[in-house]
């Protein structure tokens, strides 16, 4: 029978916990569908993790490993080719994960190959063949049909729990398969390195924007982030001006977020900031304009400049930890 | 050289949506193009121009799938600086993502072009999957989500700087190639393709387009095609059958203090 098949990425032999929201979203198809659900694990040696992987078992049938030196590090040509043989193999007739930026890199490329179409940014599985994504910086949702045989998927991982452990399965290898970078060399990752939790896995983040006018000024949100063991967020005129590194701008175009709670430091709160954390559970916005968007979207908004807000509201968090 | 950029025409972003009949009404909108595709062309333009000389290293064609008589964002591209324009004649309501991609990459091979170069996203419908998809079909390798290009002109390469989950990787990707372009794409010193000074610093965000642009811009030539022109069946497995409203969001309040504000985060929300 046809298979749901969900591809895996992992690090230091283990699944990437952004990957387990496309898990859970693949097993609501696979019940739609009627079909099984299986895991992929793609990598040069992806032994250790898929048993890692296979012992939580996640639900699935079966956690599946392909692996072949040019598929470290990542590459789009490659993971294309992988997953392109991986479905050919194993009969999947739906593929997917979470939409991570791999995943939105190598998917619509092994899709277009396979000739079968994509839905990307599933935010709820109506049926086996109808999903709800948003648009227009999720000012719509769109229900979107697809009429195909084998269809591709990326699930936003904000609105799927994350997969829980079920039990083992069993792992099966995959026969290699020619899988190539055509030419393309990855010469190397800038990583922001930082102790905090991973923008999308954070239960508090802490985002400032234009207003906070120099990269130094976020001394005093990193206090605050740090307080709450939370993560640093920003705007895109933030990023854009070098306040912070770019992966930390939230937003249409950057990380899409729903924490617990999420303060607006300094942010107007255009649509395309909104449509990356309108999701999240409790709104701060702190601006000194009454009328700036954000308090539209607020739970709580304090009209105030951050140079007062930020270290009074710093000095009553850390009196409340020490007592 | 040839480089070719898509150009998507798209309701103003800036405008609120309109819902009717379980769709959205765009029969009032002003359509402009996607934010993105300016930034691809901006991108192709930087590479193409030596600063400070008359020289040409390359040839821009912007192609437009739609209509003719929506040309206008072809048009805008063209007055920006592209050198001719390429339409493929078609409803694109009647096109999925599959098939849009199938044109631009025929559009790719019959001009032998060297270089795509795209937007990463559409604002509207937000697919982000149709360069990735133009490059599997032609089996050239792509660099998505570039912030960064550098083009190598001896070794016909490329180096992308590419904005993904973790920060910043670094690709190499020999030509011909797909780029996708990211916002960052035009801050001032993002692109260098080894003739312009390296220290040369552009003024952010895409280009407007000059008088003597938007003049020179009505005698470039435009080539019209058809899909079958290209060999491509035209159809659509992707149907969109219901667009709603987002549940929106309950009004909040907003308080005097820091003191109260604190108040609220531990007593009332208790998230603190
Ligand atoms: C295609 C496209 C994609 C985009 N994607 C994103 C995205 O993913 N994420 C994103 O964030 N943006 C995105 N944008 C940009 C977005 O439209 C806005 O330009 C951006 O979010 C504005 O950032 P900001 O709120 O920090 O700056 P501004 O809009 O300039 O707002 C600054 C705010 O700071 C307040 N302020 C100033 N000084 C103080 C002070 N001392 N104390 C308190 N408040 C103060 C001001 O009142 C103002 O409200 C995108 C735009 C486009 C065109």
């Amino acid at each position: 029978m046809s298979k749901v098949l969900v591809i895996l990425e992992t690090a230091g032999g283990q699944i990437r916990p952004h990957c387990l929201p496309g898990i859970t979203c693949a097993a609501e198809i696979a019940r739609a569908t009627g079909k099984p659900l299986h895991l992929l694990v793609l990598g040069a040696q992806p032994d250790a993790a898929a048993q890692a992987i296979a012992a939580a078992g996640y639900g699935a049938a079966a956690v599946h490993t392909l692996a072949g030196p040019t598929l470290e590090p990542f590459t789009a040509e490659a993971w294309a080719d992988a997953i392109i043989h991986a479905a050919r193999t194993l009969g999947a007739s739906v593929i997917g994960g979470t939409a991570s930026s791999t995943l939105r890199d190598a998917l619509p490329r092994a899709a277009a190959v396979l000739d079968a179409p994509l839905v990307s940014e599933v935010v709820k599985v109506k049926s086996g063949d109808t999903f709800v994504r948003p648009i227009s910086a999720g000012r719509a949702l769109q229900d979107q049909k697809v009429n195909a045989g084998t269809f591709f998927f990326t699930a936003r991982g904000t609105e799927f729990e994350h997969a829980q452990p079920t039990g083992a399965v069993p792992v099966q290898a995959v026969a290699a398969a020619a899988a190539n970078t055509r030419g393309a060399v990855v010469q190397g990752v800038q990583k922001t390195e930082s102790s905090r939790p991973q923008l999308t896995e954070a239960k508090v983040i802490v985002s400032g924007g234009r207003g906070m006018r120099e990269g130094a000024n976020f001394k005093l949100l990193e206090q605050l982030t740090d307080l709450l063991g939370g993560a640093l967020g920003a705007s895109r005129a933030a990023t854009d001006a070098g306040m912070v590194p770019a992966d930390l701008q939230v937003g249409q175009t950057g990380k899409i977020v729903a924490p617990e709670l999420y303060f607006a430091v300094a942010i107007s709160g255009a649509i395309q900031h909104l449509a990356g954390m309108k999701g999240s559970k409790t709104i701060v916005a702190i601006n000194k304009d009454a009328e700036a968007p954000i308090f539209q979207v607020a739970d709580y908004g304090l009209v105030a400049k951050w140079e007062e807000a930020v270290p009074r509201l710093v000095e009553l968090i850390k009196a409340r930890k020490g007592a | 050289m040839k480089i070719l950029v898509c150009v998507k025409r798209i309701p103003d972003p800036d405008e609120s949506l309109k819902f009717a009949g379980g769709g959205l009404d765009y029969s009032a909108s002003k359509w402009v193009p996607n934010a993105f595709d300016e930034y691809a062309i901006e991108t192709a333009l930087r590479l193409a121009e030596v600063v400070g000389g008359t020289q040409r290293l390359a040839e821009v064609i912007v192609l437009g799938i739609g209509p003719e008589s929506q040309r206008q964002q072809l048009t805008q591209f063209l007055a920006m600086g592209a050198d001719r324009g390429i339409i493929v004649d078609a409803d694109p309501d009647k096109l999925d993502t599959a098939t849009v991609s199938k044109l631009i990459a025929a559009v790719f091979k019959k001009e032998a072009a060297d270089l795509l170069i795209a937007g990463k996203l559409s604002q509207d419908n937000e697919g982000g999957q149709v360069p990735q998809r133009v490059a599997g079909l032609l089996d050239v390798p792509q660099a998505s989500f570039a912030a960064t290009v550098e083009w190598d002109q001896g070794a016909k390469a490329l180096t992308v700087g590419r904005e993904v989950d973790d920060g910043v990787e670094v690709k190499r990707v020999p030509l011909p190639a797909v780029v996708s372009v990211d916002l960052r794409i035009v801050l001032p010193k993002s692109v260098k393709n080894g003739s312009t000074p390296a220290t040369h610093a552009y003024q952010e965000g895409p280009r407007l387009a000059s008088l003597k642009g938007i003049t020179m811009a009505k005698r470039k030539p435009v080539a019209v095609l058809k899909p079958s022109d290209l060999g491509v069946a035209v159809g659509t497995n992707e149907q969109v059958v219901g667009v709603a409203a987002p549940p929106a969001r309950k009004a909040g309040q907003k308080v005097k203090t820091v003191e109260e504000l604190f108040e609220k985060l531990t007593k009332e929300a208790k998230v603190i």
